[in-house]
């Protein structure tokens, strides 16, 4: 009986191990489709997907009637953990800054983005033209200087 | 997952230390700043010093100073952090680095980009008594081509 009950029993054990093994297989494969899936989706979206960016276009959109509107994450420019949102670079075109000097369109988005630029938004870099000056350009926007280390202290 | 734990949490622990500095930017502060841009026709409020920058974007507007060969005072913010939140309150402007010209405030590393290549800054300049070198230079060329 005994030796029977041992049987019955390391039957059981191989069968749940096996099923184990199954499922870490299963979840290996999981876990390696997705990192294929998230480093492919990050390298496609990286300028579009921050919840900080995201907000920063709604803002913009809805504030500025924008006829074009880039938002680009800067960050991986520089010294901050990877996926950071810190620095930013917007190109903002609209019929709003009709009128206004550099100066005043600067400080509209600046006003517009002020939540963001205290809570964790470091840098800001604004490029603010008409819809005229917008279409005469050659819609090139120049990348931002290099970093120079000078995050937090 | 961590991304997205990253990404949620970074700003809040960025900006932890940031809040407690506000109580001391008091009115002295302000006056100081007041003084320096006061008393100098063109300021520029940055971080690290002129041979040594510590921004990509301060560089930048130390570089455009270099070639109109401007005379400057400059301030380095990451030395005084009453300074470096000060700034931003006197000028209502929220980032570095800063310019002042003639006591009044000009832009950021942005505008001054923008000014440099539509020559207006040659311009600003012309109205405080600064010669920008650019134009001297430009001015040599066409004695020399007379």
């Amino acid at each position: 009986m005994t030796c029977l009950d041992n049987q019955h029993e390391t039957k059981q054990y191989t069968y749940l191990s096996r099923l184990l093994l199954v499922l870490l297989f299963i979840l290996h494969m999981y876990n390696w489709y997705y990192s294929l899936g998230s480093s492919f989706y990050s390298r496609t979206m990286c300028t579009a997907s921050g919840v900080i960016a995201n907000s920063i276009r709604q803002k913009l959109q809805t504030a500025l009637q924008t006829k074009h509107l880039e938002v680009l994450n800067e960050s991986y420019m520089h010294n901050v953990p990877k996926g950071a949102e810190t620095h930013f670079k917007v190109v903002v075109v609209s019929e709003q800054f009709e009128g206004l000097a550099l100066l005043k369109r600067h400080r509209l988005v600046n006003d517009i983005l002020k939540e963001e630029l205290q809570n964790g938004v470091h840098a800001l870099s604004i490029v603010a033209k008409t819809p005229e000056q917008w279409d005469s350009s050659d819609k090139v926007v120049e990348s931002s200087p290099n970093c120079r280390g000078g995050f937090g202290k | 997952m961590n991304s997205v734990m990253r990404r949620a949490f970074f700003p809040i622990y960025n900006n932890t230390f940031k809040s407690s500095y506000r109580l001391f930017a008091d009115k002295s502060i302000n006056d100081k700043i007041d003084t320096i841009v006061k008393n100098n026709k063109v300021v520029v409020f940055m971080k690290g010093v002129p041979d040594a920058p510590r921004c990509g974007f301060s560089n930048a507007v130390v570089q455009i100073m270099r070639m109109h060969a401007v005379p400057y005072e400059s301030c380095d913010v990451l030395a005084d952090e009453n300074i470096r939140q000060g700034i931003k309150e006197y000028s209502n402007w929220p980032t570095i680095p800063q310019v002042f010209i003639n006591g009044e405030f000009v832009g950021g590393c942005d505008i001054m980009l923008q000014m440099h290549q539509s020559g207006e800054l040659v311009e600003e300049l012309k109205k405080v008594g600064i010669k920008s070198a650019l134009l001297t230079a430009e001015e040599a060329k066409k004695e020399n081509s007379k």
